[in-house]
């Protein structure tokens, strides 16, 4: 069984669902680095993931087309972003609570409008892969690379954004001032509550459509269908060290273990009991990953404390 | 000077401003001169950052108007202020700690597309640097700097945008000597360039140093305005206080007594595991006070924390009243009989969402007095802190206050209030009047000297010279964690302290 594991044409399967798979965390992670680095903790992209996925899979169903349900998930992740906003912008609430009334929020009404609207699943028309020119057809690292969903290549592409946004431009320089010494931003008249709102719109869009990249490229929906990705990926910020570049390495790192995990089942290599144990590594990684990276370094100073001028 | 009549730059008329349950200010004018330093005086509360906060646009006036080079403005924000020209360097840096100096100059300042370009930056930032001597790393990061040049960083900061008027906030709390004069030079060269300076400080003999008009503030309103030449230091005091205060504290000489605190060859190792505290040795006999000077960061903090015990020492002895402490820890150390008033009030002296009452009793609470098998006589409790705070004169509005409320310099009568009522007789007492306004300081001082007469041992850590000259029996001083010079009261001289504070004795007694 493990010599069927160790082949050439596995390995290929495990390699490109890595990448296939770290699509959603990479999103979540992504945005919530950019939130966390403006000092918003948003502990409820969980239940945006949930809404996002539930919004895409709506939509699509409803209108036939993948690209609507793209549309839906950003929509939705950009209100759930308003919402927020004003609860810890304008509320000033604390955002550790605020985040976990978000994901009840996000797992609760995905429960009840899915069970309304959808009662049974239907299957609906996933993204199709974009096979890149020329690249796709290169033996073995076309197949790992450039046969994807066009969410994975976006994913991508959105950690060199991220990257450029945060060390090259001045929003960037106004986020990073706002999440390490936001009163010395607001004395040059930076206005720090309008930078996080930013953040957290971008933040929440980008958890939206890390939910549509769970359900496009499969078609189907459930309830609670993002079983904790959503925890992970702020897990992944900290690992990432507040960096793109690191979200990026933590999200291929749980990638590849959800990939080898389906492959053992694909191949029968674990059935039964051991099957749920397998299953539970994602979640033992985080732990290991979280006791590791107990280091703070790189920390935003100002990371989930409202700002207020008089307080 | 006085031949033509110059148009003031800044005029702050009648301005108000009611915060719940005070008047922050009361229909205070305020003019600033092109070119002048206009000081601002005033005891903690008395209105001088609210004041200043309204100019920056960080508050907003109830009433009355601001004018700016002869027009009326309205300053609503931050931004709306520096485009004004009026920049501010907060007591409290403003500063993005994680950003380089460049980085910290550019924000807020947009770029072209959005995108940030920090070379033209960095070319003004040199011709701004190079014109006002201030010199700076422009690629270091903020937390890699020492304060001085943090200051730098942060007047630079101002002067990049090209500010007219500028705010400076307790610019000189923070300094050593020599960073202070160089900051002097700087403001100078400032005004000769026609900038307005406004300066808030406690310091009275620097305020007269440097300013051309001081406006002084009790309760909000404007209580005096002078010229420095027409004024001495105890009639600002005065306008400050209410009340006359005065400055040489009597001294009466009084028999000293036996060792109470005796440190032998003590090592200690600070925060980044280097040695802060290098084979110290002293004494402090009773009716005695010695004064520990030195700059800030020679081993002062670690010293203090070493004999309280709340730090662990490498080596050495420490001895209190006669017996050898083995295993320090604050309560063995407290048994013994030593009382402490920490350097950080609101990190080791309270707990500042504690009532008054329950900051005085956190000492004696488990003793005899105050309870019985655990339960707390929360009575006995009342009347104890009822006489502290009569005795000591702690402002506050009532025993069940948090203490956070209070003022600093309440704060540091609570304290001392706590550990001088504990029966202890060897003192140990850090920084006890930073921060703390004139007249409690004066209080503060009066209360040692009552102990020193009482023959308690008093041990004064304190980076401010001019009270460890003023209260001192005998001056050590502290650098790089060792004790490099000691004078007795009688032969204090002013410029030998200095140069060894400075580490300058070294090359001339070699």
């Amino acid at each position: 069984m493990w010599s069927e594991f160790f082949t050439v044409s596995s390995l290929v399967v495990v390699l490109a669902s890595t990448i296939r798979l770290a699509t959603p965390f990479l999103f979540a992670s992504l945005g919530e680095t950019l939130g966390q680095r403006s000092g918003v903790l948003n502990l409820g992209i969980e239940g945006v993931m949930l809404i996002g996925a539930f919004s895409s899979y709506y939509a699509a169903s409803k209108t036939g087309s993948p690209w609507m349900g793209v549309l839906a998930a950003l929509v939705t992740g950009c209100v759930m972003g308003l919402l927020y906003a004003f609860v810890t912008l304008v509320l000033h609430a604390e955002q550790g609570i605020s985040g976990i009334g978000v994901f009840l929020l996000g797992l609760g009404l995905t429960d009840v409008l899915f069970q309304r609207w959808v009662g049974t699943p239907i299957p609906i028309d996933g993204l199709d892969p974009w096979n890149i020119p020329f690249l796709a057809d290169i033996p073995t690292v076309g197949e790992i690379f450039f046969q994807h969903n066009p969410l994975v290549y976006l994913s991508v592409l959105l950690v060199v954004v991220a990257t450029v946004v945060i060390n090259r431009t001045t929003f960037g320089l106004n986020i990073r001032a706002v999440g390490e010494a936001p009163d010395a931003a607001d004395t040059l008249g930076i206005s720090v509550n309008r930078t996080r709102l930013f953040t957290i719109l971008i933040g929440n869009c980008m958890a939206g459509l890390a939910g549509a990249a769970l359900v496009l490229p499969f078609g189907t929906f459930q309830q609670n269908l993002t079983s904790g990705r959503g925890f992970i990926a702020v897990a992944l910020v900290y690992f990432g060290a507040w960096r793109p570049i690191g979200a990026f390495a933590g999200s291929l790192l749980f990638g590849f273990v959800l990939a080898v995990v389906n492959q053992f089942g694909a191949l029968g290599i674990v059935s039964g009991a051991t099957s749920s144990l397998t299953a539970m590594a994602p979640a033992i990684l985080t732990i290991v990953v979280l006791a590791i990276v107990s280091r703070r370094i790189g920390q935003p100073a100002a990371l989930s404390k409202p700002f207020d001028r008089n307080g | 000077m006085q031949t033509e009549p110059v148009a003031p730059m800044l005029e702050m008329r009648c301005i108000s401003k009611r915060f719940p349950g005070v008047m922050a200010n009361d229909s205070v004018d305020f003019t600033v001169l092109p070119g002048t330093v206009h000081s601002l005086l005033g005891e903690n509360g008395a209105g001088k950052s609210t004041l200043m906060k309204i100019l920056y646009g960080l508050c907003r006036q109830d009433s009355g108007s601001i004018h700016f080079e002869g027009k009326e403005v309205d300053i609503s924000s931050p931004s709306k202020a520096i485009s004004h020209g009026i920049g501010m360097i907060h007591q409290h840096f403003m500063l993005v700690p994680t950003l380089t100096v460049a980085e910290n100059v550019a924000l807020g300042l947009g770029g072209r597309y959005g995108i940030s370009d920090m070379r033209p930056i960095k070319k003004r930032l040199s011709e701004v640097s190079e014109r006002y001597g201030l010199k700076v790393n422009h690629d270091a990061l903020i937390w890699q700097l020492a304060v001085g040049e943090r200051q730098r960083a942060e007047i630079l900061k101002a002067l990049y945008r090209d500010v007219k008027l500028l705010i400076l906030d307790e610019p000189t709390a923070v300094l050593t000597r020599n960073e202070v004069d160089d900051l002097f030079v700087t403001l100078r060269q400032l005004t000769a360039d026609g900038k307005g300076l406004i300066l808030i400080s406690h310091k009275l003999h620097e305020v007269i140093a440097l300013s051309d008009e001081i406006t002084v503030l009790r309760d909000g309103k404007v209580s005096g305005h002078t010229r420095p030449k027409e004024t001495t230091r105890d009639q600002l005091a005065q306008l400050m206080v209410g009340r006359p205060v005065s400055f040489t504290r009597e001294v009466a000489s009084v028999g000293i007594g036996d060792v109470k605190l005796a440190i032998k060859d003590l090592i200690v190792r600070g925060d980044r595991e280097t040695v802060t505290v290098n084979n110290l040795s002293l004494q402090v006999r009773g009716g005695e006070i010695v004064g520990v000077a030195g700059v800030s960061g020679n081993g002062q903090r670690e010293l203090a924390e070493a004999i309280f015990g709340l730090r662990p020492n490498e080596s050495g002895e420490i001895c209190i009243n006669g017996v050898r402490v083995v295993k320090p820890s604050p309560k063995a150390i407290r048994a013994c009989g030593l009382a402490y008033v920490p350097e950080e009030r609101m990190r080791d002296g309270v707990i500042a969402d504690f009532t008054v009452t329950e900051n005085l009793m956190l000492v004696d609470y488990d003793s005899e007095s105050f309870a019985t098998k655990g339960f707390l006589k929360l009575r006995a409790f009342q009347q104890r802190c009822a006489e502290l705070v009569k005795n000591f004169a702690v402002k506050t509005a009532t025993l069940e206050s948090k203490t956070r409320q209070l003022s600093g310099g309440n704060i540091q009568k609570l304290v001392i209030a706590r550990e001088f009522s504990s029966g202890a007789d060897t003192l140990v007492v850090a920084q006890p009047t930073r921060g703390v306004d004139i007249g409690a300081s004066e209080y503060i001082h009066e209360q040692l000297l009552l102990r020193r007469r009482n023959g308690s041992a008093i041990l004064l850590i304190s980076e401010d010279l001019d009270e460890v000259i003023a209260l001192s029996d005998r001056i050590l001083v502290i650098l790089g964690g060792r004790i490099v010079g000691e004078v007795s009261r009688q032969d204090v001289n002013v410029q030998q302290l200095g140069l060894w504070m400075s580490g300058v004795h070294d090359q001339v007694s070699a």
